[in-house]
């Protein structure tokens, strides 16, 4: 059996309706036979073939290539509603905007990007003034700054904005309709990798680690996001419970700091360089950088609803390969000097340079006298891994955030486009494994992400 | 009453006697603290009102453009909720057993922060343009009709029953009759209304991302940049004075006397 839409065997049936029941997917089916008698040759475009290659190799995923069930399926429910089921499972829309070789100009070049002022989404508002999106067709592309992440999400959900910059976390939530109507979103890539810290008021600078911290007060920029599991996955693995021995309030970033300067608050889990600015202001020092729990975790990605994929396949590639490009150009330590001198202005993060260089160089006072020089403080790595998507989800579970039974794979493949991230870094030379599921070890603990519950269940500290 | 003749210029002297009070009072805090002193918040307006209409793209606008987008929505907010509250004023003062039944429900909704309604209005709306617009609305809408309705209610039995003899058509009787016969009460209403908007206008703008005033002191904010943001106190509170000098002025014209 042939398991590969692209392969190019001459008797592949990669081409024929994967939604026809009547038809074999399988090179040496009876059935296909018969079909292919019935049926006069048809012409397809190159475009609608590919189209299709890919329908079919979806539907073969999902079946698992065992076409008896797929032909059962179909013949119970018709091909057009399983095309409805299964495009609502996977981003088949997405997919198939990406596996057409050639694209046609962008349907909307002047695209509108939301963006939240910090480091996270550097790439994201770099590559307007330093020209990615005009490199890529979308001449008049935006970025517009957010007030907040629930404003972004709902620029996002209300279609105010084609795309925007948001928590890792943000788009599984949305599919999910956790904290907000269920509202499918894709996301096709991550922006950066470290780059958050802990930081504490200064008068807490005896505190060696979570059992110090019972009683304190701490902030997170949103429910939904690598600062908030970061914080309480932390916490519980020193023993303290986030919900029960800790307050963990939602505030934004820049009231954080005045609050740290106030000592309303002991510390934050916050993205830069709101860390880096409380050592500026001399209200705290950088604790611990969160590279130091989870060497290399997500942070902010770039997403957007579903739907756009769909309407403007051209600029969604268009944008996708803008993206890739601008979030492999800050990987570059030498670029990152320019690049701070490029989203430093009031235009965009509005924070004094030498802030921002400290924190993107990696080149910075930690608040405690000493002048670190760790250029892995935040680094910028596009690919939207699935096993991430699968951690995320395996504590929104643990915390309560998700309740019932969750289907880990099909949202993290439905929303993570790690395929098609995977292909646009592969076309620029760099080598990424077939396999999207990657073990993590976080605090020395292993994640496995085929048994997320295994792992939910192993933790004493948890809502579940 | 013992009143200030208008010729009697000694109160300008006093103001600004209280004026390098607070300016000296605020110096001298700003020596012991973190706060920004007046020089460096003087400088800092200095650097904004040098280039007022400078536009650096969609997130960096000159504080002269800025200003223009919040009276742009103060006025197109003002203007649509005036309206609303004076004709739903004018119906509740002349429907007593009308007013007396909506009336709790009004004292309830006046009484909520415009703010407040903002998260709900962005999600049935959603757009945060026309959210900023609503918020202006609700916040000019309750105290013009409160003020038109208890005006109207109140209009002397005499004019109505004048305008009933001489058998004026409802329309003709509220404009001839009613309106101006409760001006003054509807122009008390319409000026709480002008300052209520104003005060709305700039969280209103601050939390939706929409330019304006707001959207600066949030921006700024972001950066903790405190000089600039007592800055944009300041500009929001004398712009807030003239736009009600400017209504006063409007008002005189209006005023009459039985």
């Amino acid at each position: 059996m042939c398991t590969s839409p692209f392969c190019t065997c001459p008797n592949t049936k990669a081409f024929d309706d994967p939604f026809d029941p009547e038809v074999s997917l399988t090179h040496t089916g009876v059935g296909a036979e018969k079909a292919d008698e019935a049926r006069p040759v048809q012409a397809f475009s190159r475009e609608a073939a590919v189209s299709r290659a890919v329908e079919s190799a979806v539907v073969q995923a999902v079946f698992g290539g065992c076409d008896h069930s797929r032909r059962a399926f179909l013949q119970r429910v018709g091909g057009a509603a399983a095309l409805g089921i299964i495009g609502s499972i996977f981003p088949l829309d997405a997919i198939k905007a990406l596996a057409q070789e050639k694209s046609g100009p962008p349907e909307k070049k002047d695209l509108k990007i939301g963006f939240i002022p910090i480091t996270c989404g550097t790439p994201i508002i770099m590559a307007e003034p330093m020209g990615f999106y005009a490199k890529h067709g979308l001449a008049g592309t935006q970025v517009t700054k957010a007030a907040g992440w629930a404003m972004i999400r709902d620029w996002a959900v209300a279609k105010q904005v084609d795309c925007a910059h948001m928590l890792s976390p943000m788009p599984l939530a949305l599919t999910l309709g956790a904290g907000a109507e269920a509202t499918p979103f894709i996301m096709p890539a991550i922006e950066n990798i470290n780059g958050q810290a802990i930081t504490l008021h200064k008068d807490h600078k005896n505190v060696k680690g979570p059992q110090d911290m019972k009683g304190f007060t701490f902030c997170v920029p949103f429910d939904y996001s690598m600062h908030n599991m970061l914080l309480r996955y932390y916490l519980a693995e020193g023993g303290v419970d986030p919900d029960r021995d800790v307050k963990i309030r939602v505030v934004p970033p820049p009231e954080m700091v005045a609050n740290l300067k106030a000592k309303n608050i002991d510390g934050y889990l916050a993205p830069d360089p709101f860390n880096q600015r409380a050592v500026y202001e001399e209200a705290g020092f950088i604790f611990k950088l969160s590279k130091e729990l989870w060497p290399g975790h997500p942070c902010c990605g770039f997403a957007m609803p579903a739907e756009f994929a769909k309407t403007m396949p051209n600029s969604f590639k268009a944008v996708f390969n803008a993206i890739v490009d601008a979030t492999l150009y800050c990987s570059e330590a030498k670029n990152r000097k320019d690049i701070a001198a490029a989203v430093s202005p009031r235009n965009y993060l509005n924070q004094p340079l030498e802030v921002v260089e400290q924190v993107l160089l990696g080149q910075y006072p930690d608040g405690l006298g000493n002048n670190v020089n760790d250029p892995e403080r935040i680094d910028f790595n596009p690919m939207p891994w699935q096993s991430m998507a699968v951690w995320i989800l395996s504590q929104m579970k643990r915390w309560g955030y998700l309740k019932g039974e969750v289907n880990y794979k099909i949202v993290a493949e439905q929303v993570y486009l790690a395929a098609g991230c995977a292909d646009l870094l592969r076309a620029r030379g760099k080598s990424v494994p077939d396999n999207y599921y990657q073990k993590y070890k976080i605090m020395g603990k292993e994640f496995d992400p085929a048994d997320p519950e295994g792992y939910i269940a192993s933790f004493a500290i948890k809502r579940t | 009453m013992a009143t200030a003749s208008p010729k009697d210029n000694r109160w300008m002297l006093l103001s600004l006697f209280f004026l390098l009070l607070f300016l000296g009072f605020w110096a001298l805090i700003s020596l012991n603290t973190k706060i920004p002193s007046p020089l460096s918040v003087a400088k800092v307006a200095g650097e904004f009102l040098a280039h007022p209409f400078y536009d650096n793209g969609p997130n960096d606008k000159g504080i002269g453009i800025l200003t223009g987008y919040s009276l742009l929505r103060l006025s197109a907010g003002f203007t649509v909720g005036a309206l609303l509250g004076i004709f739903w004023g004018v119906v509740l003062g002349l429907n007593p057993m009308l007013f007396k039944a909506l009336n709790p429900f009004i004292q309830i909704l006046r009484a909520i922060s415009p703010i407040a309604w903002m998260p709900l209005l962005l999600y049935s709306v959603r757009d945060s343009g026309v959210t900023a617009l609503l918020v202006v609305i609700m916040a000019s809408l309750w105290p013009t009709l409160a003020n038109t309705a208890f005006g109207v209610a109140h209009i002397k039995k005499d004019y109505i029953n004048v305008a009933n003899i001489l058998q004026l058509n409802p329309i003709a009787k509220v404009m001839k009759v009613v309106l101006p016969a409760a001006g003054p009460a509807i122009v008390a209403g319409l000026k709480i209304s002008m300052g209520a908007a104003w005060v709305a206008i700039v969280p209103a703008e601050a939390l939706l991302g929409s330019l304006g005033l707001g959207y600066f002191v949030w921006n700024e904010w972001n950066n903790l940049s405190l000089p600039s943001v007592i800055f944009a106190i300041l500009l929001i509170g004398i712009v807030g004075v003239v736009i009600d000098l400017l209504f006063s002025k409007l008002a005189g014209k209006l005023a009459y006397t039985d």
